[in-house]
């Protein structure tokens, strides 16, 4: 269900665009901001208030990685698999993370703490190999010990 | 060395609000622009700078700005959109400018609008970019309080409005056709070319398409002149200064403001400080994974359009990723291919289905059960998947490390056929790195 202040927010947003459909990836971010991830209801709601077909906006929800039509954990971590994070072990920071959690890629633990999944290039090739969680940027990641420390802030 | 993109920006301190960044010389260019000179000037500064665009294809910004309708007849209604999309791997210069000095950017989209006479801009950043976000609606709401955005600024008579835009997650809406697509609320799928976004671009208006980096320095020309500009490129004929990257394993990974056309030694034994200890430079990736490879042959070459693109490849986006000896090549294009295969958007079949296949003949390759008629496969694809073969560059983008990785490392994918296993690795699979 959408949340009446969510819905202001969506209508506000629209007034910058020529066509509220422009907002569709932004009202599916602030819904899912409150749920998690967007269920059918939801995206039958927000393509009903923006003025478009349900499989329009299906359309975009499968189109962006940061759009979860699937239930996902409390927080969710996604590990960048890109060029420059993938030379500097990347394969030993996904076997760490995968063996810590107890879960592969597409996943979440089974006390719905964290989801995990994969990433293109975060922009932080500086920092690799790097991860997100809940958008909070990590990085360089590379020991179990530096996974638990970033994995302890995350209740 | 001059280094005006990046001059008010210090890692250990919040960014300059309004009052810090005008103290620092901030909004003059503005000032300058909307007082003194006419959108006409504005532009033909630009075009006589030779800054030429940081996005990756390296297009005349001035040129660009040219093809927008003016006059009488022009529609009244125009766009300009900053791409924030900074999704090519191996690049991480943009977020650099935009959580740095969020009020350079806000600066450089009023001027840039006033050139081509832009009502409204959009900033479009991609999803993960939050801080960089948050910052960019503070400058926002800092320069409207002030009268820099909003209607009739400093008594100009020019009005803009700017908005942030934030994505979530696809390369694709990095191309300017399908960024359009996308800030519209569609699927990022490119857009036939003609017409031009210059022309018909955001809901059918004149519109715009730049990189941050790109924008970030108009002010400055505005500011100190073409001629000053012009004098900042290390090599002759280029204009300004670049953002310079280097990722992998070398001792300081990081990026810098350096004269355009410096070479790509410098940077990476310089700035970046070499390789590790017990590593050697094999390769590298001038600007991102859809450039060409290079090698220690070119280590001498200045990074600008011009030398980088004699070499087979392309300046890109400046951001090199350093590849080490111990990086066995074919894992290397099976990681590459695997990014690109998983970002096409679908639209046209070479690129929908011949990228996933490239994909598996490397994983083929790297797992020992390569065959030889796999390279021939390769290089067709090379060929059926280059350039003006596709809808759009993106399959061209993804050839171009394939193909450049079959001339410099061929003996790399020959081994791992005619050995059946991957040298690189130990018997136990493990990387010998
Ligand atoms: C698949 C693909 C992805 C792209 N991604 C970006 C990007 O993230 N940022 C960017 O500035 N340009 C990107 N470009 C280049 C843009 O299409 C366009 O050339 C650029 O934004 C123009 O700005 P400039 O002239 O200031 O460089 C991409 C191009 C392609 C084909
Ligand atoms: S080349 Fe690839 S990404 Fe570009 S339009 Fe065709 S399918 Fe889409
Ligand atoms: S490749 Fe991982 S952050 Fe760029």
């Amino acid at each position: 269900m959408l949340d009446p202040k969510d819905i202001e927010a969506i209508r506000a947003e629209a007034r910058h665009y020529e066509d509220p459909k422009a907002v569709g990836v932004d009202a599916m971010k602030l819904a899912q901001k409150r749920q998690g991830w967007i269920d059918d209801d939801t995206l039958h709601q927000l393509a009903e208030l923006l003025g478009m077909s349900a499989t329009e906006l299906e359309g975009l929800a499968t189109f962006y990685n940061l759009i979860y039509r699937q239930p996902v954990g409390r927080h969710v971590i996604h590990v960048c698999d890109s060029v420059s994070c993938w030379v500097c072990d990347y394969d030993a920071l996904r076997e760490a993370l995968k063996r810590r959690l107890g879960i592969d890629f597409g996943e979440t633990t089974k006390d719905g703490r964290f989801t995990l999944l994969p990433i293109v290039c975060l922009g932080a090739c500086d920092r690799a190999p790097t991860l997100l969680v809940d958008g909070d940027l990590h990085g360089p990641v590379t020991d179990a010990d530096g996974i638990d420390q970033i994995l302890q802030r995350y209740e | 060395m001059e280094t005006p993109l990046t001059q008010n920006i210090r890692p250990d301190r919040e960014p300059l609000d309004l009052t810090g960044y005008e103290r620092a010389g901030g909004y003059q260019a503005l000032r300058k622009a909307l007082t003194d000179l006419s959108p006409q000037q504005v532009m033909d500064e630009v075009s006589a700078s030779n800054l030429r665009g940081r996005g990756g294809a390296g297009f005349p910004t001035g040129k660009k700005w040219s093809f927008v309708p003016r006059g009488e007849d022009a529609p009244a209604r125009k766009y300009l959109v900053v791409n924030a999309d900074e999704m090519e791997p191996g690049t991480f210069k943009d977020r650099l400018l935009l959580e740095g000095d969020p009020h350079q950017m806000i600066e450089a989209m009023i001027v840039s609008a006033y050139a081509i006479g832009a009502d409204t801009g959009y900033l479009f950043m991609r999803g993960e970019y939050t801080l960089a976000e948050q910052r960019l609606q503070r400058a926002i709401d800092e320069a409207r309080e002030k009268g820099y955005l909003g209607a009739n600024i400093l008594d100009s008579g020019f009005s803009l409005e700017i908005y942030v835009h934030t994505s979530a997650g696809r390369y694709l809406c990095g191309e300017e056709t399908a960024l359009l697509n996308a800030l519209e609320g569609k699927r990022a799928i490119p857009r036939h070319k003609p017409p031009f976004p210059q022309v018909s671009g955001l809901w059918g208006r004149p519109t715009v398409v730049n990189n941050v980096e790109t924008l970030c320095n108009v002010q400055h020309i505005i500011n100190c002149g073409a001629d000053w500009f012009k004098r900042l490129a290390a090599t002759e004929g280029g204009g300004g200064t670049k953002l310079y990257g280097a990722s992998g394993r070398v001792r300081n990974p990081g990026c810098w403001e350096l004269p355009l056309g410096t070479p790509l030694r410098a940077i990476i034994e310089e700035h970046a400080g070499g390789l590790l200890d017990g590593y050697h430079f094999r390769s590298c990736l001038p600007g991102g994974a859809s450039t060409g490879f290079l090698t220690a042959e070119h280590l001498d070459l200045a990074m600008d359009y011009e030398a980088i693109g004699a070499a087979g490849s392309r300046l890109g986006t400046g951001c090199v990723t350093v590849i080490d000896d111990r990086v066995c090549m074919v894992a290397l294009m099976h990681n590459l291919e695997h990014f690109f295969a998983q970002e096409s958007c679908g639209w046209c079949t070479p690129c929908r289905d011949g990228l996933p296949w490239t994909k598996r003949l490397l994983g083929a390759i790297e797992a020992g059960k390569g065959e030889p008629r796999d390279l021939e496969l390769l290089e067709m694809h090379c060929q059926f998947l280059g350039p003006g073969k596709t809808f759009c560059a993106h399959a061209p983008g993804a050839m171009m490390p394939l193909e450049t990785a079959l001339m410099h490392f061929r003996e790399d994918f020959e081994r791992h056929i005619e050995e059946q296993r991957c040298p690189w690795r130990d018997a136990a699979g493990r990387s010998a790195a």
